[in-house]
């Protein structure tokens, strides 16, 4: 599905995945927010299955990735601004937000400007702050297709995530690495890695946005990950009184663990859940 | 095994794709031969089906034994993951009819395998899907050959009979000029000695029957994508590969390209083709080829120490006329060689004895080590004399055209003594010379 969203430099058309369903407004509505350098395909097959149970999906490509145009956006703010637009051009009004990684980070934020707004919020493979260590910023200035090979060994945990996401067969690694190729290629303009690795690096509100939240929370987070640390999560996961689930898996949890994540988000959204 | 590098081809060729099993511990990959896998409940069979989960249903759609394979050989080529097939015949055919159906076109490489050739050549036109043939070093054919309907460009890494190299970096940079894919038969060179995605292609398959089992034991084809080309900027510009790009009712209504943006490919391929046409592979087949897998580096650094050796010998025999083999400079593609297969160029080649049908027969038949017959890859030395047997029909003007001589002879280096090899030859030699 296409819409046509407002952002800071105009209104641009943005792809959402609807989870192999047409979407209704009227559904309970989740909405799937990618991390840095991904797109919506890293949540097929949650989002299939929550559009087949009951929910209404929307799984975006942010803008500049994949199939969204528009320039990049800099910081998790704008992002955030970003998805609520984007919310409103859907229709929808109420809606829980799940996120990975830089897309956990716009959740919370999102949720936190119009807590009303967020029946739940689950943030999957985060930290806060989202440090970003200098050495990978750099390198991305140089060579974002090296740092991609870098952040792709250090997202995987496992050399044999069974079962295989999307679809027996797929080789995670290799998956992994060529959507970030991709979706850097795609954008001429931007160094796309950079601009998303710097966003997760500034954000700064984390903590002023959980006291806002009111909404049930939940962190999944991935116990072998060298991302985003488990430790790394624990000042925001006391701020938002989170309910914390830890799988066994690295940073890639959507592909690594996609049975025990649909089992972990199923809990977390059990009470958006339609009735 | 995850550590802060990339694994090495090694480890990869070890490790990608497995773990002990959870269920038992066992630390080699299990054969799973069952047909079916029992579903949870009618929920969970519905979300298989529909996609909404990760599993195995039918083990001709997939497997889990199959699947460490699968994913084995998509790790040591680069790509995003792969499928394996009856074949390698089957492994073509899928590419083929993932892609293209009647009224598509292909252009291929006049050098290959003679399998492939009766494929493009005889049974898909007769389904509608017609091929141009080029000779794999003229560009300009290639370009030329290219039509509103072509589907994909398709060559073999080492073409048969005489080794010709393809120049993976043009021929993809002509197919992705015309938003087009670049297939290839990467069975002679293995993704030890090359790995063609790192030049360019987009997709490949091997026979897995040859060097990946390396035992001469079992028959089994592995399609890999690279995950690189991008079907949707494709149909954007050319119209073409909607199948991959807009709604197919034969799957759930589903547009593969957006289920997974890399993937899209193999989806429709496991999802359709492997659904209908049905050539799958044996799980005891895809047990039997990860065993041959583990020792490829091993082998494949061998077969091509040996086959130097051998092409030394036969290079310096009075007997010999002419050695067909990249690595020397009388090869018209040695020079490509040198920047494409530094590694080396396989244990696959042709030589022409100074003389007759006759004296090929009886070379042949002096081997005692060589075994003659109709395969290659064998970690056994392997022996054919085409003018005898599988071109006897050919007068000596049409094994010409076929790039064939009555005296020419293919081997394939095993894993043997190379000086036992060399023994074996230089007998035969003389007995063909005296014949």
């Amino acid at each position: 599905m296409k819409l046509a969203v407002a952002g800071p430099t105009g209104e641009h058309e943005a792809y959402v995945y609807t989870g192999g369903k047409p979407f209704d407004a009227a559904l309970p509505a989740i909405v799937f927010v990618h991390g840095a350098m991904n797109d919506h395909s890293v949540w097929t097959l949650l989002a299939r299955w929550f559009a087949h149970h009951g929910f209404g999906v929307l799984a975006v490509d942010l803008p500049g990735h994949s199939r969204s145009v528009g320039a990049p956006l800099a910081s998790v703010e704008s992002l955030a601004d970003w998805l609520l637009a984007l919310l409103d051009a859907a229709g929808v009004g109420k809606a829980s937000f799940v996120g990975h990684s830089m897309g956990s980070l716009i959740a919370l934020e999102a949720a936190s400007r119009d807590p009303a707004r967020a029946t739940a919020l689950a943030m999957i493979g985060t930290a806060y702050p989202m440090a970003v260590s200098p050495a990978l910023l750099e390198a991305a200035h140089v060579d974002p297709f090296a740092a991609i090979d870098n952040v792709n060994v250090f997202s995987h945990s496992t050399s044999a995530a069974k079962p295989s996401y999307p679809g027996p067969g797929a080789w995670l690694h290799g998956g992994s690495r060529a959507l970030m190729r991709r979706v850097q290629l795609a954008q001429r303009d931007a160094n796309l890695f950079l601009t998303d690795f710097e966003a997760c690096d500034r954000y700064r509100g984390g903590l002023e946005a959980a006291a806002r939240i009111t909404c049930p929370t939940t962190l999944v987070l991935g116990a072998r990950d060298q991302m985003t640390t488990p430790k790394q999560s624990a000042q925001i996961a006391l701020a938002l009184r989170a309910r914390t689930v830890s799988l066994p898996a690295g940073h890639a949890l959507m592909t690594e663990a996609p049975e025990l994540l649909l089992g972990a988000l199923r809990a977390a959204l059990a009470d958006a859940a339609p009735t | 095994m995850p550590g802060s590098a990339n694994p090495g081809f090694d480890t990869l060729a070890l490790h990608a794709g497995a773990a002990p099993d959870p269920a038992t511990g066992a630390r080699a990959v299990p054969i799973h031969l069952t047909t079916s896998f029992v579903f949870e409940s009618s929920e969970h069979a519905a979300s298989l089906f529909n996609m909404e989960r990760s599993g195995h249903v039918y083990s001709r759609i997939s497997n889990p034994t199959n699947a460490v394979l699968e994913e084995r050989v998509a790790a040591l080529e680069g790509g995003v993951g792969a499928i394996a097939t009856a074949s390698g015949q089957a492994a073509l055919h899928l590419a083929i009819a993932t892609v293209a159906g009647a009224g598509s076109h292909i252009v291929a490489s006049s050098a290959l395998y003679g399998g492939s050739h009766n494929l493009l050549h005889y049974t898909l036109s007769r389904f509608g899907i017609a091929t141009t043939f080029v000779k794999p070093g003229d560009h300009s054919a290639w370009r030329a050959a290219i039509r509103p309907e072509t589907k994909l460009l398709f060559g073999e890494t080492l073409g048969n009979p005489g080794l010709d190299v393809l120049d993976i970096p043009t021929v993809a940079e002509i197919a992705h000029d015309h938003d087009l894919p670049l297939l290839v038969d990467s069975t002679f060179t293995t993704p030890w000695l090359m790995k063609p995605f790192e030049h360019g292609a987009d997709l490949l398959y091997h026979s897995a029957t040859k060097f990946l089992s390396g035992h001469g034991t079992v028959i089994g084809g592995v399609l890999v994508d690279s995950g690189r080309f991008d079907w949707d900027r494709a149909t954007e510009r050319s119209g073409r590969f909607t199948e991959l790009t807009r709604a197919y009712e034969g799957f759930h209504g589903m547009v593969f390209s957006e289920e997974s943006t890399v993937g899209a490919f193999l989806l429709r391929a496991r999802r359709e083709g492997l659904r209908d046409f049905g050539a799958c592979m044996s799980p005891h087949t895809a047990w039997l080829i990860l065993q041959g897998i583990e020792t490829l580096p091993l082998r494949m650094a061998r077969h091509v120490e040996n086959t130097r050796k051998v092409v030394a010998f036969l290079a310096g025999h009075e007997g010999v006329v002419s050695v067909g083999y990249p690595e020397l400079e009388t090869h018209p593609d040695h020079a490509l060689a040198r920047r494409l297969l530094p590694r080396g160029c396989g244990s696959v080649f042709s030589f022409d004895l100074r003389d007759s049908r006759e004296q090929g027969r009886v070379f042949i038949e002096a081997l005692k080590i060589f075994s003659h017959l109709a395969n290659v890859g064998d970690c056994r030395s392997l022996v054919i004399h085409p003018a005898s047997t599988t071109h006897f029909r050919m007068d000596d003007a049409a094994l010409s055209r076929a790039g064939i001589g009555p005296g020419t002879i293919r081997l394939s280096i095993g894993l043997e003594d190379a000086d036992d090899l060399i023994d074996d030859l230089k007998r035969a030699l003389k007995a063909a010379a005296k014949a």
